[in-house]
């Protein structure tokens, strides 16, 4: 603020006030509903994962296998030239432990989040999932090579939740 | 010079930042814009064009926020336009401004930029849950907090920071902050109370995040023809910069922001900075955590790549040292209306530079000035940098 200002408009509402209805306000929940459908190269992703294969896109001018897939390349903005299997093992890119729910509620037993660079796609292709069989987050480490572990094929539904976490590769 | 005209910003104003006001978007439009207009001597009939940067729909509930805040932002039947690149929002607004005005179409431009997040209620922090991918990233429930987690720590692993390094910004920012009258979590707190606070998201805790806030700034910009008919101490805009990487944020190592230094080197060359450190006296960088303050500064080419902590340690980025970041108390302190707070940023690099920040006033008569903010899906920078 600069200081040939002397008022600073704004009038402050507390927090009980709001939710104890004391203050003038009307409330609403929007009833908007959507179907996505899943696109040309993401259906051949969700179609493999019911199948327990997770699939990339190739792009032969710039030479990356690309996860998640996609119909173009992106920076080399031509159509990619197929599709392929990439392995369901992986190294830790990046991991969280989180406390939170997406509505900002705190949760007890924390999700543990991480970018996991899939083998067999080019390097730093990493996916979010998340990680389980892991007792104490505190033995996760960067690096660390993990795994997919799917859902009974009967329980899948061609969804990134076929593949229930990834778990450590060795015993931790 | 780039463009048909020299652009001046001649006027600046901006409203309290609290976690809820009573008054709408609308009307803290209205304020900022009202104040910056005063502060310039200019009256609505003297405005040309008008920008104005608001971020996600779902904070307001109203999916045709542009229009639903014209009115408020003085564009009652002026050529008008929203922009909105997420949090990289509020010096965005500033960048366009600039070419209404380089472009030679118009001499003077209203910016403005709004935010009300307090009426997604009782948390806002579920409209966020809404910008990721449907197919692919919702199903996982992936949150905003886990996506600057997995920055954050990434960013620590790489180059071996600690913790204590980052919550030195968190000290920083609070305290500067307790001279901001706008200011809505000024404090002073020690990097203990940051360490000590509830863990969010592993590495983020409580004291390394900015709040959800309520509120608006305003900018107004003119040609140098009318700039120097209306006041003998304009600030002249003389760098824009603006880039975005690929949506897909799991494929690129989120160590650096290279959108963010594609943004800098697009500004710098255009004010003929070569040694960026050297020639920014002053700089307000996007600090919604902690650790993205040290992680703009590398960004922008104001430290070497996993040195802005020293930086940091060494007190080179406090008011009173040698590159001053945030004297504002910046998002971590002033407050986070994500819109807004971009161009509070310029707000405060504007006042610094008129010499007019009073007790935030960096030392040394500063000539040259950065503002930058960042947004969309760890993929946008935006940057503007002033002179005296």
């Amino acid at each position: 603020m600069s200081e040939k200002i002397k008022h600073f408009p704004g009038e402050e509402l507390k927090n009980i006030d709001v939710k104890e209805g004391r203050i003038p306000a009307v409330r609403h929940r929007p009833n908007a509903k959507y179907l996505w459908s899943a696109g040309i190269a993401m259906s051949r992703f969700l179609e493999g994962l019911k199948k327990g294969k997770i699939v990339g896109a190739t792009c032969k001018k710039c030479g990356r296998i690309m996860v998640p897939p996609r119909a173009f390349c992106e920076q080399c903005f031509k159509p990619v030239d197929g599709y392929v299997n990439i392995k369901d093992t992986g190294t830790i890119n990046t991991y969280s432990v989180s406390y939170v729910a997406g509505d900002a509620s705190r949760i007890k037993e924390p999700i543990l989040v991480a970018i996991i660079d899939l083998d067999g796609a080019s390097e730093g292709m990493g996916i979010l999932h998340i990680l389980g069989e892991i007792d104490d987050w505190k033995q996760i480490k960067f690096g660390m090579k993990v795994k997919a572990v799917w859902k009974p094929s009967e329980e899948r539904t061609g969804s990134i939740k076929d593949i229930k976490y990834f778990r450590p590769l060795q015993e931790v | 010079m780039f463009g048909k005209k020299r652009v001046a910003v001649i006027g600046a104003g901006m409203t309290l930042f609290r976690r809820t006001l009573k008054e709408t978007g609308k009307e803290l439009a209205w304020e900022a814009s009202k104040m910056a207009l005063d502060q310039a001597g200019l009256e609505l009939k003297d405005i040309d064009s008008v920008v104005m940067g608001t971020a996600p729909d779902a904070f307001d509930g109203v999916h045709m926020k542009g229009e639903y805040l014209a009115d408020g932002s003085g564009a009652y039947r002026k050529p008008y336009s929203r922009v909105f690149v997420g949090g990289g929002t509020g010096v965005f607004a500033v960048d366009a401004g600039w070419w209404h005005i380089a472009s030679g179409q118009f001499d003077t431009c209203l910016v403005v930029a709004e935010e009300k997040m307090s009426s997604c209620y009782p948390h806002p922090a579920y409209a966020f849950t809404t910008i990721f991918d449907p197919i692919y990233a919702r199903p996982l429930g992936v949150t905003l907090i886990w996506i600057f987690a997995l920055e954050m720590h990434r960013y620590m692993h790489v180059h071996g920071i600690k913790k204590e390094e980052i919550a030195l910004v968190s000290v920083k920012n609070k305290g500067n902050a307790l001279d901001h009258p706008c200011a809505q979590l000024a404090a002073k707190i020690t990097v203990e109370d940051v360490l000590n606070s509830e863990v969010l998201c592993y590495p983020v805790q409580r004291l390394d995040i900015s709040p959800t806030s309520d509120g608006a700034a305003a900018l107004v910009l003119a040609s140098e023809d009318v700039a120097k008919k209306v006041t003998d101490n304009p600030v002249w805009i003389d760098g824009v910069g603006w880039s975005i990487d690929s949506t897909y944020w799991t494929n690129r190592d989120l160590y650096y922001p290279r959108y963010v230094q594609s943004a800098a080197q697009m500004a710098y060359k255009m004010a003929g900075i070569k040694n960026p450190p050297k020639e920014i006296d002053v700089a307000e960088v996007y600090d919604p955590f902690d650790y993205k303050e040290l992680h703009h500064m590398e960004g922008l080419m104001l430290a070497r790549k996993g040195q802005a902590p020293k930086l940091t340690a060494d007190g080179v980025t406090q008011r009173d040292g040698d590159l001053p970041i945030n004297p504002s108390g910046g998002l971590l302190g002033v407050g986070n209306p994500i819109a807004a707070a971009g161009t509070m940023k310029c707000c405060e690099i504007f006042w610094q530079l008129r010499g007019e920040a009073g007790k935030r006033q960096v030392k040394g008569d500063p000539r040259t000035g950065l503002a930058q903010a960042w947004g969309d899906l760890m993929q946008y920078g935006s940057v503007v940098i002033m002179r005296s």
